[in-house]
C-alpha cells in the first residue's frame, strides 16, 4: 500500500514534464486547423471546424511543399554520400597500415574540435567559386564534408573491433580487397553504420547556419529555413493559420518516423554523445 | 604479394580527403589569414592589418555583450538541464526509495515523449516557441489569462528584461529529454542491490539521489556538462529565428554577432576574427573539460 502511494509523487512530476513537452506540439496541430480569428483571439480554444485548406495553402502558397522536397533531396544525397565516403575512409584507416595513416586519421578527427563559425567566411567563397552557391548540390557536399570527422572517428573505431578471423577466411577463399569491404566488412559493421547514419541524419536535418549562409534564394530553401521565413512574413500578412499548418507539416512526419524507430534513434543519438 | 593494397587505399581515401580538404580544411586555414585583413568581400582588394581586427574587437561593446550572454548560457544551461535530467531520470528509473526499485509504470512511454524535441530541427523549435511566446495569440499568455493571471502576461521576446530568459527556457526544454534518456541508461547499469540496501537503511529519496545515484552516474554528468557548454557557445539557430539578437541586443550571442558582421555588414575580415575567437573559446572549454574529467571511476565488483 505504501509503495503504491509513494509512486504518486514521481508520477506527477513526470506527467507535468510530459505535458510541457507534448502540449506545445498538440497546440500547433490544433491551431493548424483554426481560422486566423480563432488563432488570434482564442489561443487555447479548439478549432470550430477542421479547416484542411490551411494545410493545402501552406503546402502550395506557403511553399512548404517545395521546402520539404528540397530538404528531402538534400538529406537523401548528403546522407548517402556521408556514409559512403565516411565508411570507406574509416575502413582504410582502421584496417590498413601505411605511411601517413595516423596523420590522415587525426586530420579527420581533429575537425570535431573546430566550430563551423570559424570556417564560415572562407567556406562561403569556396562554395561561391565552385558555382555551388544557392544550389542544393552545394548544401549536399558541404553537409557531407562537415559530417566526415565524426563519421570517420566512430566507424574506424567500429571497424577496428571487427574480428580478423572472418576477413582471413574470406581472403583464403580468394576474396579481393574491394569485395572484402562491401561483401564481408560492411555487413558486419551494420549496427555501427545504423547508429552513425541516424546521428548524421538528425545532425544534417538540424542544420540552420549552413543553409542560411549558403542558400539565399527562396526556391532553394530547406524546410527549417523556409518555416523561419514564413514566420517572419506571417506577421505582415496576418496569415497565421498557414504558418501553423506549415509548422504541423514540418513536425508531424518527423515525429511519426521517430515514433516508429524511437529505440534506434535514442541509441544512435546517445552513442554520438559519447565521442 | 601485398601490392593490392594501394589501389584500395586510393579509391577509399582520396574521395573523402578531397571533399574534406576543399570544404573543411582549406576554409579553416584561410579563416586565420582572412582574420588578419580588412577585406570587405565586394572586391578582391584587401590590406593585411595584422591584429587590428582583434584590437578593435577587444574594445567592441557589442561583442562583449554577446559574449556575456554566451557565458551566462554556459553557466546556466548545463546546471538547469542536468538537474532536470537527473531528477526526471531518477523518477523514471530508481523507484520510490521504499524498497521498490523498479522504475515507475509507463517509463518507456515517458521517455518517448521527453525525447521528442530532440528530433525536431532547432530552427523549427525556434519558430514553434516564437509563436508560444506571441504576446497576443501565444499559448503562454493565453494560458496565463485563462487562469486569471493577466498581470503575468508579457511580451516575452519583445522585452529586453525577459527575452534572454525566454530563450534560455527553450534551450532547456529542447535538451532536457535527451539527458533523461542518457542518465536513465547510466542509472540502469547501477546494481539494484545498492538501492535495496539503501532502502533497508531507510534512506530518503533525496539522499538516495544525492549520495548514491549521482556519484554512480558522474561520468555521464561530466559528458553532459561538456556537451551542453559547447552548445551554449553556439545558440545561433534559436536566437536567429526567435529574436535575431534583439530586442536591443538583449539576446545577442557571439554566433549571431559573427553572422551579422560578416554577412550583414560584409566585414569579412572582422567576421573571421570573431570566428577565430570562437575557435579559441571552444578549444579552451575542451582543454578544461579534459583536465577536469579525470576522476577515478567507481567499479562495480
Amino acid at each position: 500500500m505504501k509503495g503504491r502511494f509513494g509512486n504518486v509523487a514521481p508520477q506527477s512530476f513526470l506527467v507535468i514534464w510530459g505535458l510541457m513537452t507534448a502540449l506545445p506540439l498538440v497546440w500547433v496541430f490544433a491551431s493548424g486547423f483554426k481560422s486566423d480569428a480563432e488563432i488570434l483571439n482564442h489561443p487555447w480554444g479548439l478549432p470550430a471546424q477542421l479547416r484542411f485548406d490551411n494545410f493545402a495553402r501552406a503546402w502550395t502558397h506557403g511553399h512548404i511543399g517545395q521546402y520539404f522536397l528540397n530538404s528531402a533531396i538534400v538529406l537523401l544525397v548528403s546522407l548517402t554520400l556521408t556514409m559512403l565516403l565516411g565508411s570507406t575512409a574509416a575502413y582504410a584507416l582502421a584496417r590498413y597500415t601505411f605511411p601517413g595513416n595516423r596523420l590522415i586519421y587525426f586530420t579527420f578527427v581533429g575537425g570535431m574540435m573546430f566550430p563551423v563559425f570559424l570556417a564560415l567566411v572562407p567556406l562561403f567563397f569556396v562554395v561561391k567559386q565552385s558555382g555551388l552557391l544557392n544550389t542544393l548540390p552545394g548544401l549536399m557536399i558541404v553537409y557531407t564534408a562537415y559530417s566526415l570527422p565524426f563519421t570517420v572517428f566512430f566507424l574506424s573505431a567500429f571497424f577496428r573491433t571487427l574480428p580478423t578471423a572472418v576477413a582471413e577466411a574470406a581472403m583464403i577463399d580468394g576474396c579481393g580487397p574491394f569485395a572484402m569491404f562491401f561483401r564481408v566488412m560492411l555487413p558486419m559493421a551494420r549496427p555501427g553504420m545504423i547508429s552513425v547514419a541516424i546521428f548524421n541524419l538528425l545532425g544534417q536535418w538540424n542544420q540552420y547556419l549552413l543553409p542560411v549562409v549558403l542558400v539565399t534564394k527562396e526556391d532553394k530553401y530547406v524546410l527549417a529555413q523556409g518555416l523561419a521565413a514564413l514566420a517572419v512574413n506571417e506577421g505582415y500578412r496576418g496569415d497565421y493559420s498557414r504558418l501553423f499548418a506549415g509548422l504541423s507539416l514540418a513536425i508531424i512526419p518527423v515525429l511519426v518516423v521517430y515514433a516508429v524507430f524511437q529505440r534506434q534513434v535514442q541509441s544512435g543519438l546517445t552513442a554520438g554523445q559519447m565521442k | 604479394m601485398r601490392h593490392g593494397k594501394y589501389p584500395l587505399l586510393a579509391a577509399f581515401l582520396l574521395p573523402a580527403l578531397g571533399v574534406y580538404a576543399t570544404f573543411v580544411i582549406s576554409p579553416y586555414a584561410q579563416a586565420f589569414f582572412i582574420a588578419m585583413t580588412d577585406w570587405q568581400g565586394l572586391t578582391s582588394k584587401f590590406n593585411m592589418i595584422g591584429f587590428n581586427n582583434f584590437r578593435y574587437l577587444l574594445k567592441d561593446s557589442y561583442l562583449w555583450n554577446a559574449l556575456w550572454h554566451n557565458i551566462l548560457l554556459m553557466l546556466l544551461l548545463p546546471v538547469l538541464t542536468i538537474a532536470l535530467g537527473l531528477f526526471l531520470a531518477s523518477m523514471l528509473n530508481v523507484g520510490n526509495g521504499k524498497g521498490r526499485v523498479r522504475g515507475v509504470r509507463g517509463s518507456a512511454f515517458y521517455k518517448v515523449i521527453f525525447f521528442a524535441p530532440q528530433v525536431l530541427s532547432v530552427a523549427i523549435i525556434g519558430v514553434l516557441w516564437k509563436e508560444i511566446y506571441n504576446p497576443r495569440s501565444g499559448l503562454l499568455n493565453g494560458g496565463l489569462r485563462a487562469i486569471g493571471l493577466d498581470g503575468l502576461a508579457k511580451t516575452w521576446l519583445g522585452d529586453p528584461d525577459y527575452a534572454f530568459w525566454a530563450v534560455l527556457a527553450v534551450m532547456v526544454w529542447a535538451n532536457a529529454g535527451f539527458y533523461v534518456v542518457l542518465f536513465g541508461a547510466a542509472m540502469q547499469s547501477i546494481p539494484r542491490d545498492i538501492y535495496e540496501a539503501a532502502a533497508l537503511d531507510g534512506t530518503s529519496r533525496w539522499t538516495t539521489l544525492w549520495r548514491i545515484t549521482l556519484p554512480l552516474v558522474w561520468d555521464s554528468v561530466q559528458v553532459a556538462w561538456v556537451y551542453l557548454a559547447i552548445l551554449a557557445l553556439d545558440g545561433f539557430a534559436l536566437v536567429q529565428v526567435m529574436t535575431r539578437g534583439g530586442p536591443n541586443f538583449s539576446t545577442d550571442v557571439v554566433g549571431q554577432r559573427m553572422y551579422d558582421v560578416a554577412f550583414g555588414e560584409f566585414k569579412f575580415g572582422q567576421g573571421s576574427a570573431i570566428g577565430v575567437i570562437m575557435f579559441f573559446l571552444t578549444l579552451s572549454i575542451t582543454v578544461v573539460a579534459l583536465r577536469l574529467t579525470r576522476r577515478e571511476r567507481i567499479e562495480f565488483s
